[in-house]
């Protein structure tokens, strides 16, 4: 009989084949490679500065611009700062991504229902505009916005006009401005009471459908609330807003505010763009609900708003908001088109003007980037949470 | 007893009730459902009859087809005789017209390799996928840019038009493919550091507009390297382009490899193989086929996206045309230019994502 001979004693295993000592070799092989890579780009820019007599840092930021800014939302003159130029253009390129996702939303959504509308017309024409829309660059269609409608408009004095109000011409839309005397402000105290009460009684009324099953249209109150008060307000406190109606003065209209053609191009451009992408989200939302939940529901003798309200929507939301957040994002970056047209965004006001005058490239080009890596990484993350929200809650 | 009369051939089907056939049923069903439907159909169709007779008029019935100058357009509709006159500096750009058949070589080749790679009935498609990775890109280098083999160099800032896009489209995503594959299994690797620096690269290209990418490019790009190095302004487009790219192309190959079943590369483990063997012979030949939808996507947005590179002076299908809009004699032509343009990149994009969609469907029928 043989004994079963013990296995040979095991020698010690050579480190380069342990994974767990390879890997950490092979990871810092990495980092040396990627700081020798980094190394090699500092030195050199540090040389190209040096040649070129460029410093760096950021004190060019408290130099005087001296350009002027055709758009700025907050205050601004030749005289401000460049650092001053970079949150004109930050605040005019949220200004236009802030429109855009609006009217993109409106739109997508319209459309992406149109496509699934029974109507065979109607079904075809939203998909006729996805198709056409979101095959076609989106700089194409915002020069087309812009130089052969906006730009082939007429001049301020044969402007085209809506009830004496509103004006459209080639140097924009002027629109009435809404002045404010004192008192409006109990208006927009009652606006604000208003909203507080419609979520303390939507919020009770929840409680109370758990509690006992009848429920208040409480969506229809909290309207009328939101609406009402501060209307009421309103009329009571003496009607305390004038409109600044726009008035034609020699060549150009005075008073009322003047929308930009390329903030109008730019914004039209946009939301169609973007819509077009949207609508296609929208539809593939809905389409991902199984017939068999509106099924379920109608055998539970909901009613068709409550279906939609309760069982489809819900559920579509989930599929639309990943890649709606991803649109979103697109959008704002998009924005920085504005600088083809000259419409002052952060880019076209920043990374152009700004960087042509002072030379700062990499200080100019990166302070871009983060804006958008932050906007990005703020939106992201707002989605999230929204998202989280609306997530089903497995059990 | 009574006699039971059994009938063994079928009876022909009744015609369907006239109510329910036919085109007037049809219109009943899918334009007049209800009132609120009938109205929308007759709104529907009295935009589109109020907005395509101008556009109809303007661009077949009124416009002008014949000539070579700006006295042909008289009549008052599109003046498509721009286009015709400038035709070649669109598809060319500044290419000299007598070497303009190394192009035409070049895009007929291309035509060949897609044509290959896209047509199911062809067979070869491993030696299809490496002639057109590998060596097209490098034929139509030299056959585009010359210098050497007896043809005469053409620089770069002589490219320009539909060939200029196309170059960078391409060489964009071509580039972009293998690096994308890398970032891919970096981003899914267990090594942290690799892992980190995959994520920060990735998000830091998708986080960033192209313009910036661009720009960068373009104003920083010279001096990251040694004064001495002189880059060409169509090399540092494309690889500003390349790296932006590389991150959305990593994502879609990261779809890819979470669509194969983890079964797979445990089995593969259980069979001894290695990391390179597990992942080059068993997940991305499986992965691959998964991603060539997402691929086809990121090559229409790319493709699209190309046009951005005339903000810093290169010379594409949409910058060119947009140049010749300013040219004293063709004054007022805009929308003909406009229209022009986007036909052909409508044409080109609305193809691929038709293709791309038949691939989808294709692919989603296994389960």
């Amino acid at each position: 009989m043989t004994t079963p001979s013990s296995p040979p004693p095991r020698g010690k295993t050579p480190f380069w084949r342990d994974p767990a000592k390879r890997a950490l070799m092979f990871q810092a092989l990495m980092l040396a490679a990627l700081f020798a890579a980094i190394g090699f780009i500092v030195s050199n820019t540090l040389d190209n500065l040096d040649a070129r007599g460029i410093t760096t840092g950021f004190g060019f930021l408290d130099d005087t611009a001296g350009f002027g800014i055709v758009q700025s939302l907050i205050d601004y003159s030749p005289q401000s700062t460049y650092g001053r130029t970079f949150l004109v253009g930050l605040m005019n390129t949220l200004l236009v991504s802030a429109l855009g996702v609006l009217a993109a939303t409106v739109i997508g959504f319209l459309m992406g229902i149109a496509r699934l509308s029974p109507n065979w017309l109607i079904a075809r024409l939203a998909g006729a505009y996805v198709e056409i829309f979101r095959n076609i660059p989106l700089l194409l269609q915002i020069f087309f916005w812009y130089f052969a409608v906006l730009r082939t408009l007429p001049s301020p004095r044969q402007s085209m006009s809506l009830g004496e109000a509103v004006f459209l011409n080639i140097r924009g839309l002027v629109v009435p401005a809404p002045v404010s005397e004192s008192g409006l402000v109990w208006t927009l105290v009652a606006l604000v009471v208003a909203v507080i009460a419609a979520i303390v009684l939507v919020r009770w009324n929840r409680r109370r459908q758990e509690a006992t099953g009848d429920r208040l249209p409480a969506g229809w109150i909290s309207a009328g609330m939101i609406v009402g008060m501060p209307l009421l307000v309103f009329v009571a406190s003496g009607m305390p807003l004038t409109w600044d109606i726009p008035k034609l003065g020699g060549f150009n209209f005075s008073g009322g505010i003047t929308v930009l053609p390329e903030l109008l191009a730019l914004w039209l451009a946009l939301s169609i763009y973007t819509g077009s992408f949207i609508a296609e989200i929208v539809r593939s939302g809905i389409q991902a609900v199984s017939s068999g939940q509106t099924e379920a529901a109608r055998a539970l003798s909901l009613s068709g708003g409550m279906t939609l309200r309760l069982v489809v929507i819900p559920q579509a939301m989930r599929v639309i908001i990943p890649p709606l957040t991803s649109q979103y994002l697109n959008l704002i970056k998009n924005s920085s088109l504005a600088t083809a047209i000259g419409y002052p965004d952060l880019v076209s006001v920043f990374a152009g003007t700004t960087l042509n005058q002072t030379g700062q490239a990499i200080e100019v080009i990166m302070m871009t980037m983060a804006v958008y890596l932050i906007l990005s990484l703020l939106v992201s993350m707002f989605m999230n949470w929204f998202n989280a929200r609306m997530a089903l809650v497995e059990r | 007893m009574d006699k039971l009369t059994v009938n063994t051939t079928p009876v022909d089907a009744r015609p369907a009730p006239k109510r329910s056939v036919g085109p007037v049923a049809w219109l009943r069903s899918n334009l007049f459902q209800g009132p609120i439907n009938s109205v929308l159909s007759l709104l529907a169709i009295w935009a589109l009859i109020a907005g395509l007779t101008p556009v109809i008029q303007w661009a077949i019935i009124d416009a002008d087809w014949i000539g070579t100058s700006r006295e042909a357009c008289g009549s008052g509709g599109a003046c498509w005789v721009f286009i015709s006159a400038r035709f070649e500096q669109f598809i060319y750009g500044f290419y000299p017209s007598e070497l303009r058949w190394r192009v035409n070589v070049t895009f007929v080749l291309f035509a060949v390799m897609i044509a290959w790679l896209a047509l199911p009935r062809l067979p070869a498609k491993k030696l299809a996928a490496v002639m057109t990775l590998v060596v097209f890109p490098i034929v139509a280098f030299y056959l585009l840019h010359g210098g050497s083999f007896g043809m005469p160099a053409v620089p770069t800032h002589r490219w320009g038009g539909l060939m200029l896009t196309l170059v960078l489209a391409v060489v964009g995503i071509v580039a972009a493919l293998p690096i994308g594959v890398v970032l891919a299994l970096g981003r899914q690797s267990k090594m942290p550091i690799v892992k980190s620096i995959s994520v920060v690269f990735i998000e830091f290209w998708r986080g960033v507009p192209l313009i910036t990418v661009l720009f960068m490019a373009s104003v920083m790009l010279p001096l990251f390297v040694p004064t001495e190095v002189d880059m060409d302004k169509l090399v540092r487009a494309l690889i500003g382009i390349t790296f932006f790219q590389s991150a959305y192309m990593a994502e879609v190959v990261r779809g890819g490899l979470q669509a194969i079943p983890k079964g797979q590369e445990e089995a593969a483990a259980a069979l001894g193989m290695g990391y390179w063997k597990r992942m080059g012979l068993i997940v991305l030949p499986q992965a691959l086929k998964m991603m060539i939808p997402g691929i086809v996507n990121t090559f229409i947005a790319l493709f699209k996206d190309t046009s951005l590179v005339l903000i810093i002076g290169l010379f594409d299908l949409l910058a060119i045309v947009q140049a010749a809009l300013s040219d004293s004699d063709w004054l007022g032509f805009s929308i003909e230019g406009y229209v022009f343009v986007a036909l052909v990149f409508w044409v080109f994009c609305f193809s691929m994502s038709r293709y791309s969609q038949h691939l989808e469907r294709k692919l989603h029928t296994g389960h």
